[in-house]
C-alpha cells in the first residue's frame, strides 16, 4: 500500500491539481461547468419531450401513439455512443443540407447545443416511459373529478395531473438526471470538452493518469450524491401531505 | 391479428420498408464484404463480453445485494459505499481508470511484468470485463438489495421455526423469491449492459463498435457501418428481451 | 440559389482580402498531440501547428478560431459543416482526397516506429513478426500498418489517440508503435519516454499510403477558401515566418523536400 502511495506520488499529485495554471484544476471544473450546463439542458429538453411523449402515448390517436413507441424503443434498443455519433454528424449535416438549399447559409450548430439535443432526445426517450407511468399512477377519480367540474385539459394537468404525479416520477426523473450526469462524458468520442475529455487531456499532458481519473471520479460522485440529496428533499416535500408512506404514518 | 394490422400501420410499414429499400439502394454497402469477417468477430466478441459480465456481474451482485439488505453494519456499509461509487460515476472513466490508470502503474513493478499473468494482464480485455462486470454489479447489487427486502418475512421465519439451516434457507427460500422479484428489472438491465459494450473499443478491445469504427476510418464512409450498428444493436437487443421473456415464463410465477 | 451564389461571390470579391464576413473554423484534433497541438494547464491550445494557424490566418486576413474536434471523426466534422478547414497534421493522401480537397503541404516528415529499449525489433515485417504493434486511428501509419504488418505482425492494436498508444508502450502492453518522426521524438525526450524506449528508424516509404506531406483539408468545391489558404501558407513560408515560428520547437526545417 505504501509503494502505491509513492507510485501514484500523493505529494505531486496535489500540485498537478491546483486551480491556477500550472495546476490542472482549472481545467477540470471548467470542463465540471460544461458537463453540468449540458446535462442541465438535456435534462430538461428530455422533461419536455417526455411530457408531450407521456400526453401522446397516453391520450393521443393511434397515430401518434405507434409513432412514439418507434421513438422510444428505437432509442432505448441503441447505445447512447451510437445515437450521439448518428445525431451529432447526420442531424447537422442534414439540417445544413436543407438549409443551403432552402437559399440560406449554413448554420454552425455549437458542441454545447448539439450535446444538448443529442443527449435530450436519449432522455427523452426514457423520460417518455418514467412520466407515463407517474400518470397512470395518479388516482382516475381525481382527474374524473375535476373533469366533472369542467376544468379545461390544460388547467387540468397543470392544477391536478402534473403535480399529483410529481411523487410517483421523482424517484425515476432522480435516475434519468444521474444517466444525464455520466452520459455527458460520452460526447468526449466527438471531441466536445466537458469533464472526461479535459481529464483525458490533463492526464494525457501530465502522464498522471491515476490521479486525474481518480479527481475526475470524485467530481462526478459529488454530482450524484448532491443530486441524490436534491431528489432526497424534493421527493419528500412533494409527499408531503401523502399519508403513511416512507413508514412515518400512523 | 386484424386489430394489429390497422390503415395507418400499413402505411408506417410501407414507409419503413421504402426506407429500408432506399438505404440499401442508395447507400454504398460496397465495403460489406471486405469486412464480414471482422464484424462476424466483432459481434462474438460483443457478445461474449455482454454474457460474460453479466452472469459474473450477477453472482457478485447477490452478496452485494444480501449484505445490504441483511448483512452486518461492517458489510453492508462497504457494499452501499462501493454500489454508490459505481453508480455515481461514468462507465467510460472507470474504464480508463482500470486500463490507463492502474495499467500505467504496472510496469513499475517488475515482479508483475515477470509473472506468468503478464502475457494476460497486457491485453486490453481483462481490464474492459472487469470494469463491466463490477458496473453490472454495482447496478445489480441495488437492484438485489430492494429484492431481498421485498421477501415477506413470514416466510423466512417459518423456514426458521421449521428449523431449517440458515444457509438452507437463503438458497431454498431467499435467494430464489429474491431473484424471482429482480427479473423483470433484470431484462433491462442487461440491454443497459449491451449499450455499455461499445465503450470498449475506446481501450483498443475490438467490439462490433470498433469494427464499424474502424470501416469508418478506412473508407470515410461515415453514416452506413453507424446505421448498421444500429440495426446490430436493436437485434441483439431484441434478443435479450424474447430470451427474458422466455425465462420469466419458464420461472413460476406463484408455488402453490 | 445561384443568385444568392453570385451575391455572396460578389460580396467576398468587395471584401478582396480584408476579411471575411463570417469566420472561418479551423479544426484541430481535440486530443493532445505534442509538439504540434495540444492544450495546457490554463486551457490554451498550444504548440507548433497552433502558431503556424494563426500565422496562416494573420497572413490571409482571415478571421479563425481553432475548434477542437474528435480525430476520428474529423473528416465526418468538415463534411457536415461543423468546421471548415481542417490543420490537424493531416497527411494528403489519394484516399482522404475523394473526400475533401486539400491545400499545399505545410510540413512533412518521415514515419519512425518507436519500441522498448533493446527489445532488437526493426522497423519492416521481419522485425514486427509475432509483435503486438499500436497505431493511432484515421492516421497515414495506421493505413501503412494494416498494408504491410497484418500479416507478420501479432495484432495491430488501434488507438483513438497517439498519446495512449505511447503510454501503452511504456506500460508495456505493445512492442512497437510507428508515429511521425516529431512524436516519437517529442515522446522520446520525455521522462518516461527516455526510460523505457528508443527510435529504430523509419519505416520504408510507400507515397500512396504515407501521402505527400501534411496539408490544410477544406470541403471539396470550396476552390475560392482554398486559394486563400494556399496564398497564405507560401506567404508564410516566404516572408521568413514559417522558419521563425519553427525555431523554438525544431533543431531542422520539417519543410521536408
Amino acid at each position: 500500500m505504501d509503494s502505491l502511495i509513492a507510485a501514484s506520488g500523493l505529494g505531486p499529485a496535489l500540485d498537478l491539481l491546483a486551480l491556477s495554471p500550472p495546476g490542472w484544476g482549472g481545467n477540470l471544473l471548467r470542463g465540471l461547468v460544461n458537463s453540468i450546463q449540458i446535462a442541465l439542458g438535456a435534462f430538461g429538453l428530455g422533461l419536455l419531450i417526455g411530457l408531450l411523449g407521456a400526453y401522446g402515448k397516453l391520450y393521443g390517436g393511434p397515430v401518434i401513439r405507434d409513432l412514439l413507441a418507434v421513438y422510444t424503443t428505437i432509442v432505448r434498443a441503441v447505445p447512447e455512443l451510437i445515437l450521439i455519433l448518428i445525431l451529432y454528424y447526420a442531424v447537422t449535416d442534414a439540417l445544413n443540407q436543407f438549409l443551403v438549399a432552402s437559399g440560406y447559409a449554413r448554420i454552425q450548430i455549437s458542441g454545447v447545443m448539439a450535446g444538448i439535443a443529442v443527449l435530450g432526445i436519449v432522455q427523452g426517450a426514457y423520460a417518455t416511459e418514467v412520466l407515463r407511468g407517474a400518470i397512470l399512477a395518479v388516482p382516475a377519480g381525481q382527474i374524473e373529478a375535476a373533469r366533472a367540474f369542467g376544468m379545461p385539459p390544460v388547467m387540468l394537468a397543470r392544477r391536478i395531473t402534473l403535480p399529483a404525479m410529481l411523487a410517483f416520477a421523482l424517484p425515476g426523473l432522480a435516475n434519468l438526471w444521474l444517466i444525464a450526469t455520466k452520459d455527458t462524458a460520452l460526447l468526449a468520442v466527438v471531441g466536445f470538452a466537458e469533464l472526461t475529455l479535459e481529464t483525458r487531456q490533463a492526464a494525457g499532458a501530465t502522464k498522471a493518469y491515476f490521479t486525474f481519473f481518480l479527481a475526475a471520479g470524485l467530481l462526478y460522485l459529488l454530482i450524484s450524491l448532491v443530486s441524490g440529496q436534491v431528489f432526497g428533499w424534493l421527493e419528500r416535500r412533494a409527499r408531503r401531505g401523502e399519508p403513511g408512506v416512507g413508514g412515518g404514518g400512523r | 391479428m386484424t386489430g394489429w394490422l390497422q390503415p395507418h400501420r400499413v402505411v408506417m410499414m410501407a414507409l419503413a420498408l421504402s426506407l429500408l429499400l432506399w438505404s440499401a439502394l442508395s447507400l454504398r454497402w460496397d465495403w460489406l464484404a471486405d469486412y464480414a469477417p471482422l464484424m462476424v468477430e466483432g459481434i462474438w466478441n460483443t457478445i461474449w463480453i455482454l454474457v460474460v459480465t453479466s452472469v459474473l456481474g450477477m453472482v457478485l451482485a447477490i452478496p452485494l445485494g444480501l449484505a445490504q439488505a441483511a448483512g452486518p453494519w461492517y458489510l453492508a456499509a462497504p457494499a452501499r459505499a462501493f454500489c454508490t461509487v459505481i453508480r455515481g460515476t461514468p462507465l467510460l472513466l472507470q474504464l480508463w481508470l482500470l486500463y490507463y490508470g492502474l495499467g500505467s502503474l504496472f510496469p513499475q513493478f517488475p515482479w508483475i511484468r515477470q509473472s506468468e499473468l503478464w502475457p494476460i494482464l497486457r491485453q486490453a480485455w481483462p481490464y474492459a470485463v472487469l470494469a463491466l462486470t463490477l458496473s453490472f454489479a454495482g447496478y445489480e447489487g441495488e437492484v438485489m438489495r430492494g429484492a431481498f427486502k421485498g421477501v415477506p418475512r413470514g416466510q423466512l421465519e417459518a423456514a426458521k421455526a421449521m428449523g431449517m439451516p440458515r444457509f438452507t434457507i437463503l438458497r431454498r427460500i431467499w435467494l430464489p423469491q429474491a431473484v424471482q422479484r429482480a427479473l423483470p428489472t433484470l431484462g433491462g438491465e442487461t440491454v443497459l449492459q449491451l449499450k455499455a459494450t461499445p465503450l470498449v473499443a475506446t481501450i483498443t478491445v475490438l467490439d462490433i463498435y470498433a469494427v464499424s469504427s474502424r470501416v469508418r476510418q478506412d473508407t470515410f464512409i461515415v453514416y452506413e457501418p453507424l446505421l448498421l450498428l444500429a440495426v446490430v444493436y436493436m437485434c441483439i437487443t431484441g434478443l435479450i428481451v424474447l430470451g427474458f421473456r422466455q425465462l420469466e415464463r419458464r420461472v413460476p410465477q406463484r408455488v402453490a | 440559389m445561384k443568385r444568392l451564389l453570385a451575391l455572396a461571390a460578389a460580396a467576398t470579391l468587395a471584401l478582396s482580402g480584408a476579411a471575411l464576413a463570417q469566420q472561418i473554423k479551423v479544426g484541430i484534433a481535440a486530443e493532445p498531440y505534442p509538439p504540434f497541438a495540444s492544450p495546457d494547464a490554463a486551457g490554451n491550445w498550444t504548440g507548433w501547428e497552433i502558431d503556424f494557424i494563426n500565422a496562416v490566418c494573420a497572413a490571409g486576413a482571415m478571421d479563425c478560431v481553432i475548434t477542437p474536434v474528435a480525430w476520428d471523426g474529423i473528416i465526418p466534422s468538415l463534411t457536415s459543416g461543423q468546421i471548415d478547414v481542417i490543420m490537424a497534421s493531416m497527411s494528403i493522401t489519394e484516399e482522404r482526397a475523394q473526400t475533401i480537397d486539400f491545400s499545399d503541404k505545410y510540413y512533412k516528415t518521415p514515419a519512425l516506429v518507436a519500441v522498448a529499449r533493446g527489445s532488437g525489433i526493426t522497423p519492416d515485417a521481419a522485425g514486427l513478426s509475432g509483435k503486438i504493434l499500436g497505431v493511432q486511428a484515421s492516421t497515414t501509419h495506421a493505413d501503412y500498418a494494416q498494408k504491410h504488418f497484418a500479416g507478420a505482425a501479432a495484432e495491430i492494436k488501434i488507438y483513438q489517440t497517439q498519446d495512449e498508444a505511447f503510454q501503452d508502450l511504456v506500460a508495456g502492453r505493445i512492442d512497437a508503435t510507428q508515429a511521425d518522426s516529431i512524436a516519437v521524438d517529442a515522446f522520446l525526450a520525455t521522462e518516461a519516454g527516455q526510460a523505457c524506449c528508443e527510435a529504430v528508424g523509419a519505416v520504408a516509404d510507400d507515397p500512396e499510403i504515407l501521402g505527400a506531406g501534411v496539408g490544410a483539408g477544406v470541403r471539396k468545391g470550396e476552390a475560392e477558401l482554398l486559394a486563400r489558404i494556399n496564398a497564405a501558407i507560401a506567404k508564410v513560408i516566404a516572408d521568413g515566418t514559417y522558419d521563425r515560428i519553427s525555431a523554438p520547437y525544431f533543431a531542422s526545417s520539417i519543410y521536408g523536400g
